[in-house]
């Protein structure tokens, strides 16, 4: 596959007016990814998917990621081409983290292996994906209200017998004077004190 | 007993048994415990192993796992009950008919395990319907299983047959509340008739238990 550089160059001639960005935020991957933003999200990917350069085919991942500093919900695609042999190719589009603005258009009819994952990516991100055709929780149940997987999901308070507690559980757990052992308790102080 | 212990024996030698209805019943009941055929993550696997013929759970009259809950008389909660899960499970337990036991078989059954600070996990199966046998481990060894069975079956053994029992008292029910899909967690998140928190932690401490026991 060409080099990022390159794609980016070629996807902006074709989609006038995306913003187009290469971030290089995990280090550890070592793969730059392409962020677009959400207005051309879907001609994007229509054209990475249909061009003869890329023909990426093939979608395997879609996850999201909640960054509470940046005020954003990033969904992230990695894509593959099963015809040219090559991927994966990771693109990423970010939505405003408030619940009635978290919508991106969906993917899904460009890419129909994205359905259930976009469906993932709703129910523990809250993030709504325009134009999906089935958009309904996948894995909790469907009268959940919250989005589990976002940083200031606050879990039901069921800490009232914690025989192992340690951390946040332990300061929810005596914060509504759960039963712990006193030993959790006195390793609790005396790391504080350290 | 009524009968003396070395004329017992004497005609047991003759090939005669004298024993109370009551043991006789009991004896029945605890060698055809038979289990539902009921498996929810990968604690099932070391069940099927021990229903399989390297363990061989039959030697303890128990191998007939039925695939319906109609026929069982015992609920192996094998895995992690998932809050999504739990209803469906205490449904299955009400379903069962009466005399019915339950082992909680693991970690994740006894009390949430590794996924207890999940926000969808149950932190144990004894928070909806009354639980027999607890078996730690993760997941337990099929000889663990069995133990459990074991206990069990003394369990039974040891039972007398009358009102205090739960099935043969008419007034008191032997369905469990189902929880319902509330909008953050279960509703309610206990079935507080079959579990409470203990009050202290002291009351739990392995000195407390044996002393108890």
């Amino acid at each position: 596959m060409e080099a990022i550089e390159r794609i980016k160059e070629v996807v902006s001639q074709t989609t006038p007016g995306a913003k187009i960005e290469i971030i290089n935020s995990t280090p550890a991957v070592q793969q730059p990814a392409l962020l677009v933003d959400r207005d051309h999200i879907y001609g994007v990917a229509k054209f990475l998917k249909e061009d003869p350069r890329f023909q990426m085919d093939f979608c395997s991942c879609v996850t999201g990621v909640d960054y509470p500093k940046l005020g954003v919900i990033e969904v992230v695609y990695h894509l593959y081409s099963v015809a040219l042999k090559h991927g994966p190719f990771v693109l990423k589009v970010r939505a405003p983290r408030e619940l009635g603005e978290c919508h991106l258009p969906s993917l899904t009819p460009v890419w129909r292996g994205c359905e259930f994952q976009e469906r993932e990516a709703y129910d523990l991100y809250g993030v709504k994906f325009d134009g999906h055709p089935d958009l309904r929780r996948i894995l909790m149940w469907d009268e959940f209200k919250d989005h589990p997987m976002r940083k200031d999901y606050e879990p039901p308070m069921d800490y009232e017998w914690e025989p192992t507690p340690h951390d946040d559980t332990l300061t929810r757990a005596r914060g509504i004077s759960g039963i712990v052992p006193p030993s959790a308790i006195e390793e609790a102080d005396k790391a504080k004190k350290k | 007993m009524a009968v003396d212990e070395g004329l017992r024996s004497e005609l047991q030698k003759h090939g005669i048994f004298v024993l109370p209805i009551e043991q006789l019943y009991n004896w029945g009941r605890k060698s055809s415990i038979w289990p539902l055929q009921f498996g929810l993550a990968c604690c099932a696997i070391e069940m099927i192993a021990s229903a399989a013929s390297r363990y061989d759970l039959a030697r303890f009259g128990a191998e007939v796992f039925r695939a319906t809950p109609r026929q069982a008389d015992l609920m192996i909660v094998a895995g992690t009950v998932t809050k999504k899960m739990a209803p469906q499970v205490v449904r299955l337990y009400n379903q069962m008919p009466e005399p019915k036991y339950c082992i909680a078989m693991g970690a994740c059954a006894i009390s949430g395990g590794p996924f207890k600070d999940g926000y969808n996990v149950l932190k144990g199966i004894d928070r909806y319907i009354p639980v027999d046998v607890h078996i730690p481990g993760c997941p337990p060894r099929p000889e663990a299983l069995i133990h459990a069975i074991m206990t069990l079956q003394r369990k039974i053994a040891g039972q007398q047959l009358g009102r205090e029992q739960r099935w043969y008292d008419k007034a008191s029910t032997t369905e469990f509340p189902i929880p319902g899909y509330g909008e953050h967690d279960l509703e309610p998140p206990a079935n507080r008739e079959v579990w409470q928190p203990p009050r202290n932690y002291s009351d739990v401490t392995i000195q407390e238990v044996l002393k108890k026991s």
